[in-house]
């Protein structure tokens, strides 16, 4: 009881943390149709920022949180303007091979500055200590992993459903040319879509380093679990991707408590299940 | 999000008898070239070794992505499946170079039979992900099945009979070099068969429009599943190759890495012309050899660059960059 309790906090928690980074893909993915690789690796300059404002500069956590979102944003508009504007609506090869060169050379340039070793976020001290639940204590943070997941979840939501830019954002997916005729600045939408994505990569990146560590290889090392998860919860769902996080979450998570000398072997025999029979994912439109 | 048939990367249909009188200058200029390299650099024959075998893998590649327009991610679980295979045999007893190297091209092709009927069911970017579960399934299998494959550890241990009974593999790799020039010269040829037959029309024919295809009244996925059968012969002989000529199998023959990596090579040569798979691979290896000796940071920095270059400035890579500088006659004509 005390294990299957554990794993289902663990399981949970884990999810969360994945879904905030995966979501900010499965945007870029659903609505903006690019494949983007590259978004472990914008996670991962926010872990790096983080940490070295942490540990170096000696910040509070909450502000090490929003100058890796800032950090990270700031890096992505330069390349949302120079590089991934060309590939916007290009064949999905030309798409995974930019984005793979991106992923390639952000590995290459932050190891250079920041050195080849693992990076810690150190937590402060009211996340780190256990909390008393009455009938059972758990760890602060997997609590806070939780609540901002919800969190995330909701603003999303009301973003995309009830704003004005939410609006102007579904109609521009819909379709650019007439959303363009009818006086949206599209490319002002995709900028600000895309920086909202990168944002929640950042977000995930850092408040989720506990279960996915920050290290040299980060980016491509997560690049396929990212990939794996949008894919199956269906790119462009927030449900569908909330599902997807959860459910392999859990897979991943048990497999690893129960079974720990097969690896990530549950995890995918359980994507090839799940892509075998919704080929567009949990909740994907169609297209 | 559908897979769009990029018509910049479909090159030119042979138009006129001169084809047939090229394809032969062009395995010839191969064999050249393989001569060459023997004589050249006869201190890293077995990096060169490693090229012919990586360039099969490419050349797998090429069949799967340029010419049936399958974008995937997950090519290195055919080439592992053959180099485990010919590891497995060898350890077991079969030490005859050429039937482990058939062996490794069964292996590849039944993984290739396995790959293709999972992915194709899926289209566009389930494909891809599907293509990327399968290899980190392979991956896994093989870590978790230590007591066939060694695990982690890696094969090791394998001792190849000498070739024909008489080429015994020696410690300069020469034997074990000009194998793989001849085997990858043969498979060079017999490709520019396939992909010129009716069968490699119909696959190209497929990669532009499979709707028409359908229409007209081929089935669409026994033809794509057939070459990835053939793709995964190819890459199982390039794996079966790599374990002969380095007497292990190492995990990395069967990883995520290594199946990005020969999409850069692809990509880099240019897609669809197999001639391109040939080139990206050199050029990858010859700049992998002397850049990542230096740090193997810069090295990954370099390729991302280049990567990003080709996608930009040259969409279909450095082949076809060289195609367009050579005839400028044909630079107006946009595709």
């Amino acid at each position: 009881m005390q294990t299957a309790f554990s794993i289902a906090i663990d399981a949970l928690a884990y999810g969360m943390a994945l879904f905030i980074i995966c979501i900010g893909l499965s945007l870029t993915m659903g609505l903006m149709r690019v494949v983007n690789l590259a978004h472990g690796a914008f996670a991962m300059i926010a872990g790096y920022i983080a940490s070295y404002a942490v540990r170096d500069l000696g910040t509070n956590y909450g502000v090490a949180i929003l100058l890796a979102m800032a950090g990270t944003i700031a890096v992505s508009i330069p390349l949302e303007r120079f590089l991934y504007r060309r590939i916007y609506g290009a064949p999905q090869l030309t798409q995974v091979l930019m984005t793979i060169g991106i992923t390639f050379c952000v590995i290459g340039i932050t190891n250079y500055f920041f050195g080849p070793t693992l990076k810690t976020i150190p937590l402060p001290g009211f996340l780190s200590q256990p909390v008393d639940l009455g009938f059972r204590s758990v760890a602060a943070h997997r609590l806070f992993v939780m609540a901002c997941g919800a969190v995330v979840a909701l603003g999303l939501w009301f973003l995309i459903e009830k704003t004005a830019f939410g609006i102007r954002l579904r109609a521009t997916v819909d379709n650019a040319p007439i959303s363009e005729a009818l006086g949206i600045r599209t490319q002002v939408v995709y900028a600000i879509a895309f920086a909202v994505a990168m944002g929640l990569a950042a977000f995930g990146g850092v408040v989720g380093a506990e279960f996915l560590p920050i290290e040299p290889y980060y980016a491509l090392r997560y690049m396929v679990t990212f990939l794996v998860v949008v894919s199956v919860g269906g790119a462009g769902s927030i449900p569908g991707a909330l599902i997807a996080c959860l459910v392999l979450g859990a897979v991943d998570t048990t497999a690893r408590y129960l079974m720990p000398e097969f690896g990530n072997f549950f995890f995918y025999a359980a994507v090839i299940a799940i892509v075998w029979v919704f080929p567009r994912g949990l909740l994907g439109r169609a297209h | 999000m559908q897979i769009e048939a990029d018509t910049r990367s479909i090159p030119a249909l042979p138009k006129h008898r001169g084809g047939a009188w090229r394809d032969v200058a062009g395995i010839l200029l191969i064999a050249v070239a393989g001569a060459a390299g023997y004589f050249l650099f006869p201190d890293s024959l077995a990096l060169l070794t490693r090229v012919t075998a990586l360039a099969m893998l490419a050349l797998s590649l090429d069949l799967v992505v340029g010419y049936c327009g399958v974008a995937t991610l997950g090519q290195a679980a055919l080439f592992g499946a053959g180099a485990y295979a010919a590891g497995i045999a060898c350890v077991s007893g079969v030490t005859e170079p050429l039937s482990l190297l058939l062996i490794g091209a069964v292996a590849g092709a039944a993984a290739g039979l396995v790959m293709g009927g999972i992915m194709l069911r899926a289209h566009g970017l389930a494909q891809l992900v599907l293509s990327i579960a399968i290899v980190q399934l392979f991956h896994e299998a093989a870590n978790k099945a230590s007591s066939y494959t060694g695990g982690s550890d890696g094969l090791a241990g394998l001792t190849v009979g000498p070739l024909f009974g008489i080429f015994a593999f020696d410690l300069w790799g020469r034997t074990a070099y000009l194998l793989g020039v001849v085997i990858l010269v043969a498979v060079f040829a017999a490709l520019k068969f396939v992909v010129a037959s009716p069968f490699g029309m119909m696959c190209r024919g497929i990669k532009e429009d499979p709707i028409r295809i359908r229409s007209m009244g081929a089935f669409v996925s026994p033809v794509l599943l057939k070459m990835f059968v053939i793709s995964g012969a190819v890459a199982g002989t390039g794996g079966a190759l790599a374990a002969i000529s380095t007497q292990v199998v190492g995990l990395d023959s069967v990883s995520f890495e290594l199946s990005a990596n020969a999409l850069v090579m692809l990509v880099l040569g240019g897609i669809g012309t197999l001639y391109g798979a040939i080139v990206g691979t050199i050029i990858f290896m010859a700049f992998e050899h002397v850049v990542s000796a230096i740090n193997p940071f810069h090295w990954m920095t370099m390729v991302g660059a280049l990567l990003i270059a080709v996608v930009i400035a040259a969409p279909r890579g450095l082949g076809g960059l060289v195609a367009r500088l050579w005839t400028p006659s044909r630079h107006g004509e946009r595709p």
